[in-house]
């Protein structure tokens, strides 16, 4: 193999484990709500991308001379990337506090279904405001950190420094998090919420500081999936495919683990990326332009065939022993 | 000759052992009693007989047929029926769809078998349209007990029939349940009141999962120390 | 406004009908069955097979009526039902029955059931790629009504055949035996079990029932649109509003529901712009959540 397969394979490799990362993030900030507190909450894809969208309008400059004809936004603060990720997270878990305080006392079934509504509102408001952020055709030319250190071609390797980093700081503080006696409470309101109510614990506020929190975590993720892609559109939130991958994630990976979070990310998004890559080669060529969607199958086939034989995921829950 | 027969049967909930080494039997045409305390294990014996709760050691046996292992769907059709001791109606579906549900496996129409449920229970007649779930306590037992009857069983199983109605209701109950009986309807009834031993033949006491005590309703009915014990006086 | 109604009463239909279906399963399994929609569109393309096979049996060309399409996809809702039958009781045999008989969380069946959305929809996308469709081409002749009123003369057969189907299911359910058994089933398991009834048989029924209204919907909504890959999974979202409105397992809910989002969204672009339709459906939905969590008929 020459080097400039290798370079292109070392490149296809990077820009993965960015995704993989980002979306490992995603589905931890998911297990929060559901492998912790058991919040069914499919509405996962509008605070992914309220963060994406926040983060974009606040560290990129207002659109001028030609541009501005093209692209309207509502502001555009200009500000580092850093501020951006913490406004993404601050603007994420702002708007989890109404929808919780509104559907929080929801049976758990309808919780869900609520959530999914929200969510795909907020996608059309998006679609639908363009003074806001450019409707349909969505933002470009989102700011990427420290872009000006490496050639183009090489920034790839920095961003993955910098999603990594992310990755690891939230693992960690979950994981610490999960083991202090706030999280033994919310595991608590997971297996039997009359218990813990009698415990004088107020499960509704807990609740509402889990959801707060994963959504805060799902908005770093839309954050960063932004100034890596550094193009994003309503088109790309989804809730019905943005919220059930993640879902499948979770599923695949196991429940209640962050470990099973992060698998579970980088297995099906491998799938995802990677399947089209080999099939396209075995496929006759007449039939290369449909190829690709062979993905929906066999995502959907693991899924089903997991949850009926692994209903605990592939690594399953964690036993947590906490240390007070 | 006896109807049913429990041998020795262990039952429980996952890791919970609640029957230990239960026995009994019910002669054909008798009404036999289970009493004993809340948490006995009355019902869960009840559901291991039925088929409902699967039973890890020894045999159940009706009409001298091993039975262990039927489900719940085919034990009617074996001529046993039984009504649970909560939620033992269809509450969107009438009173008559209930007693129509009663009767499912029947080909044959049920009209008048439904005909001699309302003779039975008077109340019921004025009411056929109603959903079961707008009915008081007493309306929905008798016809809970009127459901189980769709298909004229040679044994019931009653759960607990008399809990939670009032006085003047609770003999209403239990004298009708001694009219089932004389026309021919072996009876096995689990309760928490004594009352049930004025019209049973024979008595069985269960705590804590173990049988207590057993004999002859009257014996039972006297036994000073039963009575302190087990029931409550 | 009248105009927007009866656009709204079309629209409205249309959910309901798609919806009946992932009511009725809903009520009697518990499964929120999120490849409803995907199921749709299998009925839909199954339908498109045979609308090419029977294109070449010349007296099958005629149009019916005054309708745009030809006794061709008349006659192709037969093998489509019998297919999207067969189809639903293959997934609850391999899928949903399994998971039930071990006790699954409701969640689980319906991340399950979304993995066969995906494989369903990766087989049509596989199958007929991702263009559109159409079951006949040529003219889709409008009929003008009074107030300035135009309607397609295919959307009046599709309104006639939702309240059809409507009507027909709720007879069924409130008159026949076998609908009675379901409603037992749904209401109280254990005891319909106690009572005889084999529950898993009439599960099977249950899900005969939804895939005969699952084609009948997808070759209705292929006759309307178009044949898209994704048709069914976004009309997915409106479903599940409309029968949250209408309460579980309630098929005159359903009705209800289908046409409450149908007119309020119609009605909303009075206002406001025609995009926004969905988003009014599921604000009207969250309220409904919030002060009726049963639905307009849901007990309690
Ligand atoms: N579904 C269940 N799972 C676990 N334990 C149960 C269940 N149902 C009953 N039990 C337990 O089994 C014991 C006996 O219950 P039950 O048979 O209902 O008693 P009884 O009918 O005599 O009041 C009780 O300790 C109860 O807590
Ligand atoms: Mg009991």
């Amino acid at each position: 193999m020459n080097t400039a397969a290798i370079a292109g394979i070392l490149n296809f490799l990077v820009s993965f484990a960015i995704m993989a990362s980002i979306y490992a993030i995603f589905t931890m900030g998911l297990n929060v709500h559901w492998g912790y507190t058991g919040l069914l909450n499919f509405g996962i894809a509008g605070f992914f991308a309220l963060g994406a969208y926040t983060s974009a309008l606040v560290t990129s400059p207002m659109p001028t001379g030609m541009m501005a004809n093209y692209v309207k936004q509502a502001f555009g603060l200009n500000l580092p990337f850093l501020v951006g990720v913490a406004a993404a997270a601050l603007i994420s878990g702002l708007i989890a506090l109404p929808v919780g305080l509104l559907t929080l006392r929801l049976n758990e079934g309808y919780l869900a279904i609520a959530t999914l509504g929200i969510a795909e509102s907020i996608r059309i408001f998006f679609n639908n405001e363009s003074w806001l952020a450019n409707g349909p055709q969505g933002l470009i030319g989102i700011p990427q950190p420290l872009c000006t250190l490496v050639p183009p071609g090489y920034y790839n390797y920095i961003y993955l420094v910098i999603v990594l980093i992310f990755l690891a700081a939230i693992y960690v503080a979950l994981e610490r998090g999960i083991r202090s006696p706030w999280g033994r409470v919310l595991r608590a309101i997971r297996e039997d919420e009359v218990m813990s109510g009698a415990n004088g614990k107020n499960v509704f506020f807990f609740k509402l500081q889990s959801l707060i929190l994963g959504a805060m975590i799902m908005g770093i993720a839309g954050a960063l999936y932004a100034h890596f892609s550094a193009a994003i559109q309503p088109g790309v939130f989804e809730p019905l495919f943005g919220t059930f991958i993640i879902w499948a994630m979770l599923t695949l990976g196991g429940t209640g683990n962050n470990k099973g979070a992060i698998l579970g990310a980088f297995i099906v998004w491998a799938l995802w990326s990677w399947s089209t890559f080999f099939i396209l080669k075995i496929v006759p060529a007449g039939f290369q332009t449909r190829a690709p969607f062979i993905r929906y199958i066999l995502i959907g086939l693991l899924l089903v065939v997991v949850v009926l034989k692994r209903p605990k995921g592939i690594i399953g829950e964690e036993r947590h022993v906490s240390k007070f | 000759m006896s109807i049913l027969k429990v041998e020795k049967v262990v039952s429980g909930y996952e890791h919970m052992q609640i029957l230990h080494q239960i026995s009994l039997e019910v002669q054909e045409g008798q009404i036999v009693s289970l009493l004993g305390p809340n948490g006995a294990g009355k019902t869960t014996l009840l559901r291991v007989i039925f088929g409902i709760l699967p039973l890890r050691q020894g045999k159940v046996y009706f009409k001298g047929e091993d039975i262990s292992d039927i489900p719940p769907e085919r034990m009617p059709r074996l001529g046993m029926c039984y009504v649970p001791q909560e939620e033992n109606v269809f509450p969107s579906l009438t009173i008559q769809e209930n007693l129509e549900m009663g009767a499912f496996i029947l080909k044959a129409g049920c009209k008048p078998r439904m005909e001699e449920i309302y003779k039975l229970f008077p109340d019921l007649s004025n009411r056929r349209k109603s959903r079961a779930g707008e009915l008081s306590g007493g309306m929905r037992q008798m016809l809970a007990i009127g459901r189980a009857l769709m298909l004229n069983p040679q044994m019931l199983l009653l759960d607990e029939p008399s809990s939670g109605l009032s006085p003047l209701l609770v003999d209403i109950i239990f004298e009708r349940i001694k009219k089932l009986n004389e026309a021919g309807v072996t009876i096995f009834l689990v309760e928490q009141n004594a009352q049930a031993l004025q019209c049973a033949d024979r008595a069985y006491i269960l705590e804590g999962g173990e049988m207590k005590a057993e004999g002859s309703a009257r014996e039972i009915l006297k036994d000073e120390e039963i009575g302190r014990l087990y029931l409550g006086r | 406004m009248l105009e927007l109604i009866v656009y709204g009463v079309v629209l409205g239909s249309i959910i309901a009908l798609g919806s009946i279906g992932l009511t009725l399963i809903w009520g009697i399994t518990d499964l929120f069955n999120c490849a409803h929609g995907d199921q749709i569109t299998v009925g839909a393309y199954i339908a498109l097979l045979f609308v090419s096979l029977f294109s070449r049996i010349g007296f099958l060309q005629a149009k019916v009526g005054p309708f745009s399409f030809n006794w061709g996809v008349l006659l192709a809702f037969i093998p489509a039902i019998i297919i999207s039958v067969g189809l639903a009781i293959f997934i609850e045999h391999w899928v949903y029955k399994p998971l039930r008989n071990t006790g699954a969380h409701f969640i689980t069946s319906f991340i399950a059931s979304v993995g066969v959305a995906w494989v369903l929809r990766g087989l049509i996308y596989m199958i007929w790629g991702a263009e559109f469709h159409f079951y006949t081409s040529g003219l889709r002749p409008m009929i003008f009504l009074p107030q300035g009123i135009k309607l397609r003369v295919d959307e009046i057969f599709i309104v006639i055949v939702a309240w059809a189907a409507v009507a027909a299911v709720y007879l069924f359910m409130s008159k026949a035996k076998m609908g009675k058994a379901l409603r037992a089933l749904a209401d109280n398991p254990e005891l319909a079990r106690i009572s005889g009834i084999n529950t898993q048989r009439m599960i099977d029924w249950a899900w005969g029932l939804a895939g005969t209204l699952i084609a009948i919907a997808g070759v209705l909504y292929g006759i309307e649109t178009q044949l898209r890959p994704e048709m069914g999974w976004i009309f997915l979202l409106p479903l599940f509003a409309a029968i949250i409105l209408g309460g579980k397992g309630s098929i005159t809910g359903a009705l209800a529901g289908g046409l409450i989002l149908g007119i309020a969204q119609q009605v909303s672009t009075a206002w406001l712009s025609p995009t926004y339709k969905p988003a009014v459906a599921f604000i009207i939905m969250i309220l409904f959540l919030l002060f009726r969590p049963k639905g307009i008929f849901g007990k309690g």
